[in-house]
């Protein structure tokens, strides 16, 4: 064989080889999808829905407890982080001055590269500790820790882009700076921004790491002012249990909980319609 | 942007609302209790105009530190506050009441195999040091004559958290093993010499449910409800007892007789022909002094309940109830809590 | 910007009240964030301060006990474990990960490229416990059963593969870890091998490169900053994975040179023990891991933003 030949055959092998590559990580996706809706479809009545837990091997208990607690403590970080990591985009991409700027920037990059269950250290001795109780509010000021980075690099991102042109024009027309940022800057980058807001909050959303120590657990319903159920850190628990009852709730809880991730994932990059990448900051 | 901003209200609203309820208290710890726990606080709201107990299961270390930090109202734990623990509770006093008795049972996964194994208390010590590492050793052979046990390694498994089945399960290793007691020690978290560590009795139980040939430490309840093996013991008598209601109830025997004041006690490898040698009571850890008087109301009512109507529940879930002796001791403390 | 400036020096008072209060607003969010870091690293200092004057840094970092009962404590099992898991996610992710992102930079289709690697990036987007819940209910089985036994049997004689198969253990971590870095590295990868100028390709190929030699010999090492970015920001993730870990690794604090035996890692063990460690140094050591760990992450992403920056700046600036 000779030198051309075989340098064609090396192309093809590794070309396909790469082509290999992208099919066994696109399948390990459907896998995923396949195994949970597969174990999990026949868990998800009526009862998983509507009922509390019920004490060990009686069946028929629900996670009621544990989607509202996910809802209540999601919701209230995005409603803490989503102001706070807007607002310093917002001065990272209007207001940079110089080295501050900067600084904030790395700052930013610092916080979302920390590991989660660190964060859950954060909100025990900030919030757990002077409470006296571990709580709801606790796991969502975790998580919002969790957000605020990812928030704001989004909302720098893509204030960023807002052409330069647009700016000049609100302010050649007389606007004052913050009425320009208001009223032109922030909407004509606001599908970017609120493709990071959703992004973010579905990332925090299967968190379970942060909440473990924070939010705890409940038998009952919660609340931010004591010990709640959540989604991600029941299903920690069910899966590792005995129980195939509890197992099997773990399967339907994880369908619930990807469902709602990747929904969010999709339609937050449909509203951007362009290829992005993964969001690096 | 009004209708948003709204939504954001009535957010907040639902978020920080608190569903109603007559009473709440919170409480975690042992997870050795934690079906009849759940039993009790379940039936107990039912009956009791909706007072919510909420008892979160994360191990006898969480019930301590709970106590400790004073993040919960109450704890529970099958092993006894140390004077050092005790010391370190910000709050005051701390009171210990017995609730029930259980068994710590070895549970095992081994395929193939259906009769029931025994267990020498030397060689359990032997096993989860690592000295016994296939299921073929001779030693185990010689304690199940008959039982054609594989040749495959023993996958220890045991708890990662701080645990009071732990503490029972070490304690009773380190009365007959002094290679035990030298090398690791009773505790609620030890330094384990091998095995995998799953956590509370449920990730035990998971653990040694999922790998064949592994060998784990539970409470009886979590070996029964999910229908796996569990082996017999043999007993400071000699006797190979199987871990049940009768056996644990002689094994208290001795101490419902000479109950300490303070009812810290163990019952591990207690003498009697048919004593289960892993039994242990476990604890309600209750501080003296509750700066809510509701609270303090809400919890001495419970007590009350629990050691009287809720030790009906007991026989059911493979508990053993509380020596009459040590129930009548009980209900003078309560009166200790203000 | 220059221009706004100019543009706002000109046109408004600089006193106007609107924009002197809007300034300070974001100005105050900004800081917040600096405070937030400021804080955290505040409290895993003061946490971890107990034990790092009753234990002594070196002693932490390089002990292999674990003992809550004689209250000693070391770090090395579980950066072992943290580390062994992340290089073997890494060992597996990079190859299929950088084969995924020729294949989706230089075969295919724009469009095609860009709908696959949204399916791609969804992977990112799962949460760490479904990941660990798959896992022990597929990915264990089929290791303790199959994969596992292969390996002893075919490469046992490496002290990297004997030990009893248990499902759980370093390689099964490792494995769940790779599935979740691949994504970042795909991404990033892809990214950075998009940015490689035309030019360079077309000169390969006019020299009569085939596709393959083009992409391996001239345009993988033009990109190859942003490459090494990607593997770093794949690595970061990894060592900071709780859940996934906690629930394939073994949890058993001891170092085993196999992979095949079980492990710890330093988010695991915070996760297993932190609500009930006990005493003044148990939680303190536990923090005082956080810190380890902490330090390790900063570091790391820090290096690979700074490759990615490297890259994406270099545009057509080469010789």
């Amino acid at each position: 064989m000779n030198k051309l030949t075989w340098r064609k055959l090396v192309n093809g092998v590794m070309l396909t080889l790469t082509g290999v590559c992208t099919v066994v990580t696109i399948s390990v996706l459907f896998v995923i999808l396949g195994c949970l809706l597969y174990f999990g479809a026949h868990s998800l009545n009526w009862n998983f829905f509507t009922k509390l837990p019920l004490p060990p091997g009686e069946e028929g208990g629900g996670l009621a407890n544990a989607i509202v607690g996910s809802l209540q403590i999601v919701g209230f970080a995005a409603l803490i982080g989503i102001p706070i990591g807007f607002l310093a985009g917002v001065y990272l991409s209007e207001y940079e001055d110089k080295y501050f700027a900067s600084v904030v920037r790395y700052v930013a990059d610092l916080l979302n590269g920390v590991p989660s269950i660190v964060v859950g250290i954060l909100a025990w001795t900030l919030v757990v500790l002077p409470m006296h109780t571990q709580s709801g509010l606790a796991g969502s000021i975790a998580l919002s820790v969790m957000l605020i980075p990812i928030v704001t690099r989004q909302t720098e991102q893509f204030l960023r882009e807002v052409p330069l042109a647009l700016r000049e024009g609100a302010l050649a027309l007389g606007a004052s700076k913050w009425k320009m940022i208001a009223t032109v800057v922030v909407p004509a980058g606001s599908k970017g921004i609120l493709t990071g807001m959703i992004l973010g909050v579905a990332r925090i959303a299967g968190e379970s790491a942060p909440l473990l120590f924070t939010a705890l657990n409940n038998q009952y319903w919660g609340g931010l002012r004591e010990p709640t159920a959540s989604l991600p850190v029941m299903i920690y628990k069910l899966a590792t249990s005995p129980y195939e009852d509890w197992n099997r709730q773990a399967w339907a809880a994880g369908l619930v909980l990807i469902t709602l991730v990747l929904v969010a994932n999709i339609a937050a990059r449909l509203v951007l319609a362009r290829g992005v990448s993964v969001p690096r900051g | 942007m009004k209708t948003i901003s709204l939504a954001l209200m009535g957010l907040l609203v639902v978020a920080t609302a608190p569903f109603a309820a007559a009473q709440k208290l919170n409480a975690c710890g042992a997870t050795f209790p934690d079906p009849i726990y759940k039993k009790w606080f379940s039936e107990y709201g039912k009956s009791h105009q909706g007072v919510q107990i909420n008892y979160e299961a994360n191990g006898s270390g969480g019930g301590v530190k709970g106590v400790t930090d004073g993040t919960v109202d109450f704890g529970a734990s099958d092993m006894p506050m140390t004077d050092q623990e005790l010391a370190a509770v910000k709050s005051g006093k701390m009171l210990h009441f017995p609730t029930v008795l259980g068994a710590v049972v070895p549970v095992y996964n081994l395929p193939g195999v259906t009769q029931e194994l025994k267990f020498s208390s030397a060689v359990l010590a032997d096993v989860f040091l690592g000295t016994i590492s296939k299921w073929s050793d001779k030693r185990i052979a010689a304690d199940n004559p008959g039982v054609k046990l594989p040749d495959e390694d023993i996958v220890v498994v045991h708890r990662t958290d701080g645990s009071g089945t732990t503490f029972v399960w070490t304690d009773f290793l380190s009365k007959v093993s002094p290679e035990w007691k030298s090398k690791v020690g009773a505790a609620k978290s030890v330094s384990w010499p091998k095995g995998l560590g799953g956590a509370q009795n449920a990730g035990v139980t998971g653990l040694v449910k999922q790998n064949p040939n592994s060998i784990g430490y539970v409470e009886l309840l979590f070996a029964v409800q999910n229908k796996m093996g569990y082996g017999r013991v043999k007993n400071s008598a000699g006797v190979f007892v199987k871990a049940d209601v009768a056996t644990v109830t002689e094994a208290a025997a001795g101490a419902a007789r000479n109950m300490p004041d303070d009812f810290r006690v163990s019952i591990t490898n207690a003498p009697g022909k048919n004593a289960y040698p892993i039994s242990s009571f476990t604890w309600l850890l209750i501080p003296s002094k509750f700066s809510d008087p509701a609270k303090a109301r809400e919890v001495k009512a419970m007590l009350h309940w629990v050691l009287t109507d809720g030790q009906v529940y007991c026989a059911t879930l493979s508990y053993a109830p509380l020596p009459l002796a040590v129930v009548t001791k009980e209900e003078k403390q309560i009166d200790a809590i203000q | 910007m220059a221009t706004i400036a100019a543009a706002v020096k000109v046109s408004k008072a600089p006193t106007q009240t609107g924009d002197i209060a809007a300034r300070w607003v974001v100005t105050l969010f900004a800081v917040s964030l600096l405070a937030l870091a400021v804080l955290l690293i505040y409290e895993l200092v003061i946490g971890s301060a107990e034990a790092r004057s009753k234990l002594g840094i070196w002693h932490f970092l390089f002990s292999t006990k674990w003992n809550p009962v004689t209250e000693d404590f070391g770090a090395l099992p579980f950066v072992y474990g943290t580390v062994v898991t992340s290089v073997l996610a890494l060992l597996i992710s990079v190859p299929f990960g950088l084969g995924a992102a020729i294949f989706l930079s230089e075969l295919a289709p724009a469009g095609i490229s860009n709908a696959l690697t949204f399916v791609i990036e969804l992977l990112a987007a799962i949460p760490s416990v479904i990941y660990g819940l798959l896992a022990i209910f597929t990915l264990v089985p089929l290791m303790r059963l199959y994969v596992e036994p292969f390996l002893k049997h075919t490469l046992g004689f490496l002290p990297l593969f004997q030990g009893t198969v248990y499902g759980v253990g370093f390689l099964t971590a490792g494995l769940v870890l790779a599935i979740m870095t691949i994504p970042f590295i795909i991404s990033v990868s892809r990214e950075s091998l998009m940015a490689v100028p035309r030019e360079q390709r077309e000169a390969a190929l006019a020299l009569g490169a085939t596709k393959w030699e083009t992409t391996w010999q001239i345009v993988v090492p033009y990109a190859k900053l942003g490459i090494l970015g990607s593997i770093f920001l794949g690595l970061a993730r990894a060592l900071g994975e709780t859940m996934a870990v906690t629930m394939v690794i073994g949890n058993d604090p001891s170092i085993h040179a196999s992979v095949l035996a079980p492990g710890y890692s330093i988010a695991a063990v915070i996760a297993n023990e932190f609500s009930e460690a006990g005493g003044k140094i148990h939680p303190s050591a536990l923090v005082e891991l956080g810190l380890v760990l902490f330090c390790l992450t900063i570091l790391i992403n820090g290096f690979a933003r700074l490759m990615i920056v490297a890259t994406t700046s270099k545009g057509s600036r080469r010789p």
